[in-house]
């Protein structure tokens, strides 16, 4: 039987969720033995080359290639897990939700008094940026949620095993925090 | 004539004494009945709901309700459990609570409540309300994203001649807290620390420190809230 296969990504994030996985430490080597990664900045494989079984984002929505790619997650993964607070809530990068996006980009780009050329960058080859962080439920459907700032290493791993083998998930206190 | 009460809390026989509310006398029997707006030695408001119970079918707030000879009263059941889990879920999506930015984090009981009932993500939509941090008193921050309007701050911090120095003004949705100038001045250190102990999340905060406490060593790192009462 081939293994299971799982892709991961990062959209309005910060990768300490990518990091989280990583601190699971040499239990990475069973991880390997348990499933195949496919898209994933782990692999760096850019694009999907076939069907997943579990994609796991951390970072919420922000612009329209998150959107995108949440997508087209999405339609690739049987199962979707939203990872960490910025993907379940937004985040830190929510932090702009009550700002009008106009006046973002001219704090940003006009008024920030580091910047030399004061323009607001526009090209289509820019992604569009939304007019507020979005959590990944709002705009796909989301099949489980993994919250912390980042997960612990023993959440995403506890999840992980039990969803793989259809153990029971038993949670220490511990474990799940969303700091 | 006895000032004992006996009762019942999910089958369990317990013992109060004339004029204690449900809460009180759970407590001392060794059963937790959440609490957010509640807080020891303050007048109960009821203003939260987290601590309802049912009694003899109806849903009360058993921070408000007396106890009374031979009543029965439900309090860990599915039903209520998960009301109650909607609760926290509707405050967390009411206001701006970002716990990974947030001072209180680990000693906050909302965030507490959330780990208790293992609320993975809030059934409800996020409001982004617009609201404002105050910092014009000396001695504290007011951030209104994580006021919960449990009315704690103006019911337990007064000045020496019972002034309440914390307040509600507006209405409704618009209902904020805020502090009146005069009496907020002559606040003290010690007041200032009293305040910030008395809210429940972090949206008073003292001034010039911050994150003294290590994570891991916080107040709900370890256990979960409640289980001081429960005695697990």
């Amino acid at each position: 039987m081939s293994k299971p296969v799982v892709a991961t990504a990062s959209l309005a994030g910060c990768f300490g969720c990518h990091m989280s996985i990583l601190d699971i430490d040499d239990r990475i080597l069973q991880l390997i033995e348990l499933v195949e990664f496919n898209k994933s900045p782990v692999d760096d494989i850019k694009k999907f080359t076939k069907q997943c079984d579990i994609g796991i984002i951390e970072g919420g929505c922000c612009n329209s290639e998150n959107v995108e790619n949440l997508k087209e997650f999405r339609k690739h993964c049987k199962i979707l897990i939203s990872l960490g607070e910025c993907a379940i809530m937004g985040g830190l990068p929510a932090m702009r939700n009550g700002i009008p996006v106009e006046e973002c980009l001219k704090e940003a780009y006009l008024d920030c008094p580091t910047v030399d050329d004061k323009i607001i960058p526009n090209d289509d080859e820019l992604p569009m940026i939304l007019d507020r962080v979005y959590p990944l439920h709002e705009i796909v459907k989301i099949d489980y949620y993994l919250p912390g700032c980042p997960p612990r290493a023993d959440l995403i791993w506890e999840a992980l095993v039990a969803l793989l083998t259809g153990k029971e998930l038993n949670l220490p206190y511990e474990v799940v925090k969303f700091d | 004539m006895s000032d004992k009460i006996t009762f019942t809390i999910d089958g369990k026989e317990c013992t109060g004494k004339k004029g204690q509310t449900i809460v009180e006398a759970a407590k001392e029997n060794g059963v937790y009945i959440p609490v957010l707006c509640h807080y020891d030695g303050l007048k109960p408001a009821g203003a939260c709901r987290i601590c309802t119970v049912r009694v003899g079918g109806r849903n009360m707030a058993a921070c408000t309700t007396p106890i009374a000879n031979d009543i029965v009263v439900q309090n860990n059941i599915p039903e209520l459990e998960d009301m109650r889990k909607a609760i926290v879920e509707m405050l967390f999506v009411e206001g701006n609570h970002m716990c990974p930015t947030c001072e209180k984090s680990g000693n906050c009981e909302l965030q507490a409540l959330g780990y208790r009932y293992l609320m993975m993500a809030p059934r409800f939509p996020y409001l982004w309300p617009t609201k404002q941090v105050d910092a014009s008193i000396p001695k504290l921050y007011i951030d209104r994203n994580r006021c919960i309007l449990c009315l704690r701050c103006h019911r337990g911090v007064t000045t020496k001649d019972g002034k309440h120095i914390f307040g509600p003004v507006k209405r409704g949705d618009r209902t904020m807290i805020t502090a009146d100038p005069e009496l907020a001045a002559g606040m003290t250190d010690k007041q200032a620390q009293q305040a910030m102990d008395i809210c429940p999340v972090g949206a008073l905060l003292k001034k010039e420190v911050g994150f003294v406490v290590p994570v891991g060593k916080r107040k709900y790192d370890q256990k979960p809230i409640g289980s001081e009462i429960q005695g697990n």
